[in-house]
């Protein structure tokens, strides 16, 4: 990529870009919207972490939620596809190109409801991909129908009381043995930015369920997927420092209190644990936790659990180095002398 | 029992000389039994006689229980399609038996498991019984594979009975067990002592005879799935994500076959064609979509249940303007019942498949190099249209094996259609995803990751401008609507043309497509030789091309033939050219089987009449 110098007393990052370079088109989502905060973070998080936004994919099912891809990343290939089916999307992409780096933007109900069998199939199938579920428990572009993450007993105005508990987007990712399984509030864009960064350094499917209010449909104090109720309820699992690849490590690391988790592109995340005693990479007690903060009517946010030794999809299926997208015909179609062979062994 | 049936002299009467290389053989089984090596082996054999020959698999939807009924039709005219009739039968299903028989030709040879101890029921048939069991057991084999290797004792028998070599079946075993001599021998000496059985208890035979002739050099047997999939790695696929579904699955299966030898770097195990099984066809053809969207060759292959789901993302496809390919092996749906039947049910929803006004090029291969050369064409089409293309093929076609000439090597260049490099982008100063720069409705695109900061443009169905940025106004999207009608005009001109046989004094028209073409050639001949010449149109592809009109325009009425209820082909050129609606005849027929010539040109007399 040609990159024009920056003008002077520009701030740019190490490929020479500014942050407007990483700016969406304008959003339309309702004023004061999680979500809005969300795509904040992604811009700021590509931005910092210097990835070159044209090997950025986005992708998204429908929803407000899936709105948001037009709002970060100009410079990105941005898909918005059809309802909850997101994930084989992704898949077929990143088997076509598995350099490309894939961030899916879904909500409660693109994921939760009608995506959540192509949801689980993506997480089984490790497909190299950053799948953020910008959580609000409401449909909003239909006027406030549950979906599936909704509380059980929860009143909403167009659909009365919801009488069916709520799925749980990481148990169900942690199920589906997820290499990665992490939940966040959109209103603590510390914590967003920290793990959007972790994930963007997994090797498989990143799963990072955010809390994300919607202001118009379901932020009423008794919704735990209110503002109020966020701040009131949120228990912080650790305290998250991402350390790029590229960066020292100059993080005060305080025996006992801190773990660090390394990343296969040689980043580290350096938790402090702040709640119980968390071991990320201890599955049953990621879910212990998870069943108990629902018990509680808390949510627990932070880096829930990580494993990066499943294989990824386009590793398990060994496409060649080379994207399928870039061979030349030489290596899509084989030779005369192949048809050949294969006639005499008919004849 | 047997040698009193055989030397009934009211038998003898009614035999009038052989029949030479014009007949048909039927063995009904039981699904599982294992007959398929047996009758696999007896068309080989037939075939390398240099004998014309075809096998049509009746099969029903289950693993093993239910009956099945496998065809062999000889003929020295090369006619391949189905027939109605036949004159040797081996019953090996005690279920149906009293209805195979009832069913065989007048004249005709019967071959059952003596075990069965029948009773014969007609006089104009001659009945052989085979002792079935004792054979398999004297062979050998453990007793796992006894049920596999008596079949072999018909095979023996017909060998003795109408003169199939016993060195082509040999050599069909060969070629069957891969050369490895401990299942060649063991399924060889139960061929022999069948065989043997017939020669020591029975008089010769002379009503059908297989005779060598030269009707089949320097061709080959394939079934349509085989060809299709091995098109498709020689059109350049790359990924590849399916569900199972019958008649499909088979086409996914010989495909990663040829993939994993042709397309697989022996040094690193690295494929340059990636194939997933996906969880439903919702997800299979979502992934299609990915990976054409990114840039790659893709494509899915189902039936008629899985492009209802499908529908969606056909719609998706068709309006954001994705590369895509859909193989669809025809069969009866939905639910259970007939899905192991042939049908071409699927055209007009094919064609149509979405919501919105979605019109989608179909292929419509007819032989087995049309099923192999589609797989080249199908995604050229759809990267230099890029849009969806469906290939309907069927379960005729796709899972019984064929005569064809060895498939030739594709010659063109694969087509990728318009995709701009950061070269390009470089010198134009950017561009609009959705523009008609060339005035064919196919705009330009990029694909991800591509390298250059105005590459990048925004995907969604409907919607959008022309430079893909978000627009509900009307203007927008019925000029986008009014492009993709010419982009289906592009369409109708570079899809494969019909192929048509006018012939000089031809009263009538004839239009069909797929696997209705051997029957229809056929019914031709017998129109033929009822002083009915005819001329024909074979489509090929939808949108129809200009020909199929001036076709149409010869002739004062045109018959349209289909295998399916309401007579969908016809339908579709009604709509296609409302003026020539009323000479637009249709003759269609739905009962799960292969059309014969029979009810083809009965159908067609009957017009006449």
């Amino acid at each position: 990529m040609t990159v024009a110098p920056p003008p002077k007393n520009t701030k740019v990052n190490m490929i020479g870009l500014e942050r407007a370079d990483y700016k969406g088109k304008p959003s339309t989502l309702c004023a004061g919207c999680g979500h809005d905060s969300i795509s904040a973070q992604i811009i700021a998080v590509c931005y910092e972490l210097s990835i070159p936004p044209t090997n950025v994919i986005k992708l998204s099912g429908i929803g407000c939620s899936s709105k948001t891809p037009a709002y970060y990343l100009n410079q990105s290939h941005g898909f918005n596809t059809v309802h909850g089916r997101m994930p084989s999307v992704a898949t077929g992409a990143t088997l076509a190109n598995h350099k490309l780096i894939a961030i899916g933007a879904s909500g409660d109900g693109d994921t939760g409801s009608i995506g959540l069998g192509q949801f689980k199939h993506a997480v089984r199938r490790n497909v190299p991909m950053v799948y953020i579920v910008e959580d609000n428990g409401v449909y909003g572009l239909t006027k406030g129908q549950f979906s599936a993450t909704a509380d059980e007993g929860q009143k909403l105005k167009y659909s009365g009381v919801n009488d069916l508990p709520p799925l749980d987007l990481c148990m169900e990712a942690l199920i589906a043995d997820c290499g990665f399984v992490a939940r966040s509030f959109s209103g603590d864009p510390k914590q967003v930015q920290a793990l959007l960064k972790a994930a963007l350094s997994h090797r498989g499917t990143a799963v990072i369920d955010i809390i994300s209010p919607c202001v118009t449909f379901n932020n009423h104090d008794e919704s735990t997927k209110s503002y109020a109720y966020g701040k009131a309820h949120e228990e912080i699992l650790q305290e998250i420092t991402y350390v790029a690849p590229q960066q020292e490590i100059t993080v005060d690391y305080e025996e006992g209190t801190t773990r660090e988790v390394k990343m296969h592109d040689g980043s580290k995340i350096i938790l402090k644990k702040l709640g119980p005693d968390h071991d990320p990479t201890n599955k049953y007690r990621a879910m212990e936790l998870l069943e108990r903060a629902h018990q509680e009517k808390h949510f627990l946010t932070g880096l829930l659990y990580v494993n990066e030794e499943r294989a990824t999809l386009p590793e398990l299926v060994k496409v060649t180095d080379t994207p399928l997208v870039h061979l030349p015909q030489e290596k899509l179609r084989p030779g005369r002398e192949a048809l050949a062979k294969v006639m005499a062994d008919l004849g | 029992m047997a040698i009193d049936i055989q030397q009934d002299p009211s038998l003898t009467q009614v035999s009038k000389g052989p029949i030479i290389n014009d007949f048909s053989i039927v063995a009904a089984t039981i699904n599982g039994s294992g007959s398929q090596t047996a009758n696999t082996t007896l068309i080989r054999a037939l075939f390398k006689m240099g004998i014309p020959v075809n096998g049509k698999n009746l099969f029903p939807s289950n693993i093993s229980g239910l009956p099945t009924w496998y065809t062999i039709r000889v003929s020295k005219d090369g006619y391949v399609a189905r027939r109605d009739e036949y004159e040797v039968l081996v019953a090996m299903n005690r279920a149906t038996q009293e209805e195979d028989i009832q069913k065989l030709a007048s004249n005709g040879l019967c071959l059952f498991p003596e075990e069965w101890k029948l009773k014969p029921t007609r006089s104009d048939i001659l009945y052989y019984p085979m002792p079935v069991a004792a054979l398999a057991k004297a062979s050998g084999a453990d007793a796992a594979l006894r049920d596999y290797v008596a079949n072999m004792v018909y095979v023996g028998a017909l060998s003795e009975l109408i003169g199939i070599e016993l060195g082509e079946i040999e050599n069909a075993l060969k070629f069957h067990f891969k050369g490895k001599a401990k299942a060649i021998n063991l399924n060889l000496g139960v061929v022999q002592a069948g065989a043997e059985h017939i020669r020591s208890n029975f008089a010769p035979s002379d009503r059908y005879r297989a005779e060598r002739m030269n009707g089949t050099a320097g061709q080959v047997l394939i079934e349509g799935n085989s060809a299709a999939g091995l098109g498709a790695v020689f059109g350049g696929v790359s990924v590849v994500a399916w569900y199972p579904i019958t008649p499909s699955t088979s086409m996914i299966d010989s495909l990663k076959e040829y993939a994993d030898d042709l397309r697989v770097d022996a040094a690193t195990g690295e494929t340059t064609c990636a194939v997933v099984q996906a969880e439903d066809e919702l997800a299979a053809i979502g992934m299609v979509i990915g990976a054409g969207w990114a840039g790659a060759r893709s494509l899915t292959a189902t039936a008629g249940p899985g492009i209802s789901l499908m529908s969606e993302f056909a719609g998706l496809s068709y309006f954001a303007e994705i590369p895509a390919v859909i193989w669809d092996i025809q069969r009866m749906g939905p639910s259970t019942g007939l899905p192991t039947r042939v049908s071409q049910g699927d055209l007009l929803m094919a064609y149509f498949a979405s919501h919105g006004d979605t019109r989608h090029v179909v292929l419509l291969p007819g032989n087995m190099a049309e099923c192999f050369e589609f797989g080249t064409t199908s995604l050229d089409l759809a990267e230099e249209l890029q849009t969806l293309v469906f290939v309907l093929s069927d379960l005729d076609l796709g899972m019984n094996l064929w005569m064809t000439d060895p498939f030739k090597y594709p010659e063109q260049p694969l087509k990728r259609g318009k995709v701009l490099t950061a070269e390009d982008l470089a010198r134009m100063g950017g561009f609009a995803r959705y523009r008609d720069v060339d005035g064919d409705g196919v705009g330009q695109r990029t694909l991800p990751g591509t390298q250059h900061p105005l590459a990048a443009y925004f995907t969604r169905g409907t919607g959008h401008t022309d430079e893909a940025t978000y627009s509900e106004r009307p203007d927008d999207w019925e000029n986008n609507l009014r492009r993709l009608v010419r982009k289906h005009e592009t369409a109708r001109k570079i899809v494969p043309a019909p192929i048509t046989d006018e012939v000089e004094g031809a009263k009538i028209g004839i239009i069909s497509y797929g696997s209705n073409d051997p029957g229809v050639q056929e019914a031709r001949d017998i129109l033929k030789k009822n002083n009915l010449p005819s001329s024909y149109m074979r489509i090929r592809a939808l949108p129809f091309s200009e020909s199929v009109r001036e076709f149409v325009e010869k002739f004062d009425y045109v018959y349209v033939i289909d295998n399916n209820f309401d007579g969908q082909m016809a339908q579709l050129l009604r709509l296609d050219m409302p003026d020539k609606a009323n000479g637009i005849v249709s003759l269609a027929k739905c009962d799960g089987l292969p059309l014969t010539a029979r009810w083809i040109s009965g159908a067609i007399l009957e017009q006449e009449r």
